[in-house]
C-alpha cells in the first residue's frame, strides 16, 4: 500500500462548519502511544479546541459516530478481526494516521513473524483452539492506505502535535527521517559508542527521540525505526568487530521494529551465524 | 627573539578567568563531561582537565591519566568554537498570524553575554578564520554569527599533546596558533607549572594588565618554542594536500566510493563534529492554531538524505555521492570557492565517525587509484 | 571598569528575514500551475532582473525559491509562476487574494539578455522552465529592434500543461517571434508537433555563430538541449542555463544548492554551459 500526502485540493475551502472530529484506534498494542497523546498536558486544552474529539476511548466514553476528518491509529494487526476492523476504519476516515512502532513495522509482536506461532500457541495456552491469530503481526499499511506514519516506540509528543498541527494546518508533517545521531551532535550529547564503547543503533536509526538513550550516556535501541538510509551490515560488522556475538547482533536488529525491511534483512542475515 | 612575552602561574590562570568573567564574559573553556572534554563554561582551573589526557584513534576516545598536572594536556575537544559561534539551533525568527496575513517579531539583538573561548586550539581558530570568510566576508553574511563572534574574547593555547588523529601539521593550521587570539597561552610543566604568555590584541594586553605577571626568560620562550617542536612530531596522521584540489575532482566517478559507502553509515557525525562544516537548514514550528509560527535555522549535513532534494526526490540518493560531496568540497571544492582548505587537521571526522572512515586514508586511496588526467590525453583511469 | 557588553555592534538588517508582500491577483495558467501577483506592504516595489528568483514564504508552511516570471522592464506587481508539487508551494498557490506572503530577494545571476544584442536568441524552455524565461522575452521585446532573429521553442507534457498559451500567440503573431511548441503526448485534438523540444533545435532558424542561447527546465532536458545547441555550431559560453537546485537560504551560506564548487544561489541560478558540462555528466554529483 502507497501514503499519501495529507494535502487537500487548493481553493477548496474544508466543507465543515464545525471543528473537525478525531478518531483514535487502538490495535495490537500496549497503549503507550495514546498515553503520549494523553500526556500533552499543556497542550490538550488548545487541541480540544481545535478538534472535537469523537472516538478515543482511552479518555473518554462519549462516542461520536462516524465518519471521522482524523482517524489515528496504535497498534498493529494481528488477528482476522482486526483485518476486517481496520478496512472499516478507513472507511469512515477522511484522513487516517497511524502512530507507533506496532502501527508503522508490527511493533514487537513482530517476532511472531520469525517463528511457528502455532507452536507459541500450543505451550502458552491452555486451549490455544479457542485463540484465533494471525501467523505474522502487520503494520497498518499493509492493509489500508495510511496518510502519515509516525514512527516511535512510543511516539514522541513534539512529533504527534506536530502531526495533528499539520493536519490542522492542512499541511505536510514536518518530520525528519535522517539518524538520531543529528539529533545527538545537535543537543551536544558525547558519543556512546566512540567514548564509552557502548553498542548504539543510533547512526541507522531515524531521529525524533530528540536522542534521549544517547544522552543518558546510554546507546539507541532503534525505536523509531531504520533512518532513511540505514546502513545495517556497516553497523552490524563494527558491533562484531568490537567483540558483540552474531546472535546478539541478531538481536539488537529485532526489537519494536523488527519487521521493519531494513531491520528483518539485518537480523536475519546473522540468524544461525556463529562466533568466530 | 622579542615576543613582549610574559609569564603567569596557576594562580594567574585563575585570576585571568576571573578578570574575563568581571569583564562580563562567559567563559567558555575545556571541562570533563560523560568521559570526555567539551567546551562548556568553567568558573576557574578547578573546572579545567587536570592531569589528563585524550587517547583519539578512529571510532575512539578515551580520557587517560597523565603523569603531570596539564590543565591543557589534551587535544581537540568534542567540539571547537562551532557550537559557541554558531549554535545548532538558532532562531531567525518569529511571527504572528494577524488579519492580513502575519507580523514579524521586532528582531531581538542577541542579548546573551559575550563568550571569551579559554583554551582555544590552533585548529579552532583556524576553523573560527574559515567561519569568518564563509559567514561575514562575502556579498551576503550571517548576522546572528556577526553578533556572536564581534563579541567573542579568545584566550589560545598552544597544543602540547596532539591526539592519534590530529594532522594540523598537515593542513598547515597548527599547532602553534599564528593569529585570532587576544592571549596565546603555552603551557610549561618543568621546573614550575607555569604558563607563557603572549598578548594578540590592545584588549588582550588590557585583560593582562589585570594579572599579576613576570616578564618572560629567555628560557621560557625556548621552552615554548620545544612545546611546539615536539607537538609537530607528535601527529598522529598526515595529509598530502599537494595537487589534492585536482585528485578530487579527477576522482568523481572513482570506484573507491562505492567502498567508503559500504562502511559509511550516513549518519552525519563527520560533519557535525567538523568545527569548519557550516552547512544549515530552516526548520519552521508552529503551534497547533498555526497563529505563531518560528523559523529556526538548524546544522543539517550532505549526509542525509534530503539536504539535496529538490521535488522529484533527493539529488544525492546514494552514500557514495554523499561522502563524495562531502570530502571534494572539504578538500578540493572548497579551494576554489574561498582560497584555503576547508579542513584544519583537527582529526574530529575521524575519531567520533562509529564507523571508523578516516577522512586521511580515503583522501590517501583516491590519490593511489587516480591518476591525474594529462593534458591532451584525455582522462585516463 | 568598562562591561564589554557596552558598544557591542547592534545587528545588521538580516537578509533571512522576510518582507510582507500582499497577493493581488492569482491567474491560473494550467492544471497544476498558478501566477501570483504581489505587492509590497508598505515597502517600494521590489527591483529584479530576468533571471533572478526570490525565496517566496507561506506563513507556517516554509520557503522555497521561486523565479520571477514578471516583466522587469517595466513597474507592475511581482510575479511567480509556481507549480504546485510540494508543501510550500502548495500553500502558495493555495492563498488567497489579500492574503500576505513572505519575499526576500531578488536573489542571483540574471539571464544577461543585452550580451545578445546584434544576434540572434534562442529561448529553449521545458515545462515549467517557460516560467524564468518570460522576463527575459519580455525584455528581448522591449527592445526588439536590437537583435536579431528571437526564437522560442518550447517543450510541454501535454497540451493542457502549456504555458501563457495566449502570449505565445501573440509573441508570434505580432511581436516578431519564431515560436515553436512540442509536446511530449498529444491528444487526438492536438494538430501540432510530438516529441522532444531537443528535437527543435537543429531545424530552428538562427544564426548559431552569432547566438545567445537561454535554456530552462528539468537538468536531462537542459543537458541534451545545450549540446544539440553546441552541436550546431553555438559557443558553449553563450548557451546559458538556468539550474535547480535545493536552496535553504538563497544567500550563499546554508550550503544546499552546491555543485561542485559552485553556490548555485549565487554563483546562478544563470550558469554558462561551458562551466556546467563538465559538472553535469557526472551521476548526482
Amino acid at each position: 500500500m502507497t501514503t499519501t500526502p495529507l494535502l487537500p485540493v487548493p481553493h477548496v475551502p474544508p466543507a465543515r462548519a464545525t471543528r473537525p472530529t478525531l478518531a483514535v484506534w487502538k490495535f495490537a498494542s500496549c497503549d503507550g502511544c495514546q498515553l503520549t497523546l494523553l500526556n500533552c498536558e499543556d497542550e490538550l486544552m488548545a487541541l480540544a479546541g481545535a478538534v472535537r474529539i469523537a472516538y478515543f476511548p482511552e479518555a473518554t466514553r462519549a462516542v461520536v459516530d462516524g465518519p471521522y476528518d482524523l482517524s489515528l491509529v496504535e497498534g498493529s494487526v494481528t488477528t482476522p478481526e482486526e483485518v476486517e476492523r481496520i478496512g472499516q476504519i478507513r472507511a469512515m476516515s477522511r484522513h487516517l494516521v497511524t502512530i507507533g512502532a506496532c502501527a508503522t513495522t508490527g511493533g514487537i509482536q513482530a517476532l511472531r513473524n520469525f517463528a511457528d506461532v502455532a507452536e507459541f500457541r500450543s505451550v502458552v495456552y491452555a486451549h490455544p483452539e479457542y485463540l484465533s491469530t494471525l501467523d505474522r503481526s502487520t503494520p497498518i499499511s499493509a492493509h489500508v492506505t495510511v496518510d502519515f506514519e509516525l514512527r516511535g516506540c512510543p511516539v514522541d509528543k513534539n512529533q504527534l502535535l506536530e502531526v495533528l498541527a499539520a493536519y490542522l494546518q492542512r499541511r505536510r508533517p514536518r518530520i525528519p527521517t535522517y539518524s538520531v545521531c543529528v539529533e545527538c551532535k545537535r543537543r551536544g550529547a558525547v558519543c556512546v559508542t566512540v567514548a564509552h564503547g557502548t553498542p548504539c543503533l543510533g547512526p541507522v536509526t531515524q531521529a525524533g527521540c530528540g536522542a534521549l538513550c544517547p544522552a543518558f550516556a546510554r546507546g539507541c535501541y532503534g525505536c523509531f525505526g531504520p533512518q532513511d538510509s540505514p546502513n545495517t551490515s556497516a553497523l552490524a560488522d563494527r558491533l562484531l568487530a568490537a567483540g558483540m556475538a552474531p546472535d546478539e547482533v541478531m538481536r539488537v536488529y529485532r526489537t519494536f521494529n523488527a519487521a521493519s525491511e531494513p531491520f528483518r534483512r539485518e537480523s536475519e542475515r546473522h540468524e544461525g551465524e556463529v562466533s568466530s | 627573539m622579542d615576543r613582549h612575552a610574559q609569564v603567569i602561574d596557576v594562580d594567574g590562570l585563575q585570576l585571568l578567568i576571573e578578570v574575563l568573567a568581571s569583564r562580563g564574559y562567559t567563559v567558555m573553556g575545556p571541562t570533563v563531561r560523560d568521559g570526555a572534554v567539551v567546551v562548556a563554561p568553567v568558573a576557574g582551573v578547578a573546572d579545567l582537565p587536570r592531569g589528563l589526557r585524550d587517547e583519539q584513534d578512529a571510532a575512539h576516545y578515551r580520557l587517560v591519566p597523565r603523569d603531570d598536572d596539564a590543565f591543557f594536556g589534551h587535544a581537540a575537544a568534542v567540539q571547537g568554537a562551532k557550537p559557541v559561534l554558531f549554535p545548532a539551533d538558532q532562531l531567525l525568527w518569529r511571527a504572528r498570524r494577524s488579519e492580513d496575513g502575519f507580523r514579524l517579531d521586532a528582531s531581538d539583538d542577541d542579548d546573551a553575554a559575550p563568550v571569551a573561548l579559554l583554551g582555544a586550539r590552533s585548529c579552532d581558530l583556524a576553523a573560527v578564520d574559515i567561519h569568518d570568510e564563509v559567514l561575514l566576508r562575502r556579498r551576503f553574511s550571517d548576522a546572528h554569527y556577526a553578533q556572536r563572534r564581534a563579541g567573542t574574547f579568545v584566550v589560545a593555547v598552544t597544543c602540547g599533546d596532539p591526539a592519534g588523529t590530529c594532522f594540523c601539521a598537515s593542513t598547515g593550521t597548527g599547532p602553534r596558533p599564528g593569529a585570532g587570539f587576544d592571549l596565546l597561552l603555552t603551557e610549561l610543566l618543568e621546573p614550575v607549572h607555569r604558563f607563557l604568555v603572549e598578548v594578540g590584541s590592545v584588549r588582550g594586553a588590557e585583560v593582562l594588565a589585570e594579572v599579576p605577571a613576570a616578564p618572560a626568560g629567555p628560557g621560557d620562550l625556548a621552552a615554548a618554542d620545544d612545546v611546539v617542536v615536539r607537538a609537530t612530531g607528535r601527529m598522529g596522521r598526515v595529509l598530502e594536500t599537494e595537487g589534492l584540489r585536482d585528485v578530487l575532482y579527477a576522482a568523481a566517478e572513482s570506484p573507491h566510493w562505492d567502498d567508503v559507502a559500504s562502511r559509511c553509515l550516513a549518519c552525519t557525525s563527520c560533519t557535525l563534529v567538523c568545527p569548519t562544516c557550516f552547512c544549515t537548514s530552516v526548520e519552521d514550528v508552529a503551534d497547533l492554531t498555526g497563529d505563531v509560527a518560528e523559523r529556526h535555522r538548524v546544522w543539517d549535513s550532505c549526509f542525509s538524505k534530503d539536504f539535496a532534494y529538490i521535488h522529484g526526490g533527493s539529488l544525492r540518493g546514494e552514500t557514495r555521492s554523499r561522502y563524495r560531496q562531502w570530502i571534494t568540497h572539504k578538500l578540493a571544492a572548497w579551494q576554489d570557492q574561498f582560497g584555503m582548505l576547508g579542513c584544519v587537521g583537527c582529526g574530529r571526522c575521524i575519531t567520533w565517525c562509529p564507523a571508523a572512515i578516516d577522512i586521511t586514508a580515503e583522501a590517501a586511496a583516491l590519490r593511489a587509484a587516480t591518476p591525474l588526467v594529462t593534458t591532451g590525453e584525455g582522462a585516463r583511469r | 571598569m568598562t562591561s564589554v557588553l557596552e558598544g557591542r555592534p547592534s545587528a545588521p538588517p538580516d537578509p533571512m528575514r522576510p518582507v510582507p508582500y500582499r497577493v493581488e491577483r492569482l491567474r491560473q495558467e494550467t492544471r497544476d500551475t498558478w501566477t501570483l501577483e504581489l505587492e509590497p506592504v508598505g515597502g517600494a516595489p521590489l527591483r529584479y532582473r530576468a533571471g533572478q528568483f526570490t525565496m517566496l514564504d507561506a506563513f507556517g508552511v516554509g520557503e522555497v525559491p521561486i523565479s520571477i516570471s514578471g516583466d522587469p522592464t517595466r513597474p507592475g506587481p511581482l510575479e511567480h509562476t509556481i507549480r504546485d508539487v510540494g508543501a510550500v508551494t502548495h500553500a502558495l498557490v493555495s492563498a488567497r487574494e489579500g492574503e500576505v506572503l513572505g519575499v526576500r530577494g531578488p536573489f542571483g545571476t540574471t539571464w544577461d539578455v543585452t550580451d545578445g544584442q546584434g544576434g540572434d536568441v534562442v529561448l529553449v524552455a521545458g515545462g515549467i522552465g517557460l516560467a524564468p524565461l518570460r522576463p527575459a522575452l519580455l525584455e528581448l521585446l522591449a527592445h526588439r529592434d536590437r537583435y536579431g532573429r528571437v526564437v522560442l521553442l518550447y517543450g510541454a507534457r501535454t497540451p493542457e500543461d502549456i504555458l501563457f498559451g495566449e502570449e505565445l500567440r501573440t509573441w508570434a503573431r505580432d511581436l516578431g517571434v519564431a515560436v515553436d511548441v512540442t509536446v511530449d503526448n498529444g491528444q487526438h485534438a492536438w494538430r501540432g508537433k510530438v516529441g522532444l523540444v531537443t528535437q527543435l533545435v537543429p531545424r530552428a532558424g538562427f544564426d548559431a555563430r552569432h547566438t545567445l542561447a537561454l535554456v530552462c527546465g528539468p537538468e536531462v532536458m537542459m543537458r541534451y538541449v545545450a549540446q544539440a545547441l553546441v552541436d550546431r555550431g553555438v559557443p558553449a559560453d553563450r548557451v546559458r542555463l538556468s539550474m535547480e537546485r535545493s536552496m535553504k537560504c538563497g544567500i550563499g551560506l546554508c550550503g544546499h544548492c552546491q555543485l561542485r564548487e559552485l553556490f548555485v544561489c549565487v554563483d546562478g541560478p544563470v550558469l554558462s554551459y561551458d562551466r556546467l558540462a563538465p559538472l553535469l555528466t557526472c551521476r548526482e554529483l
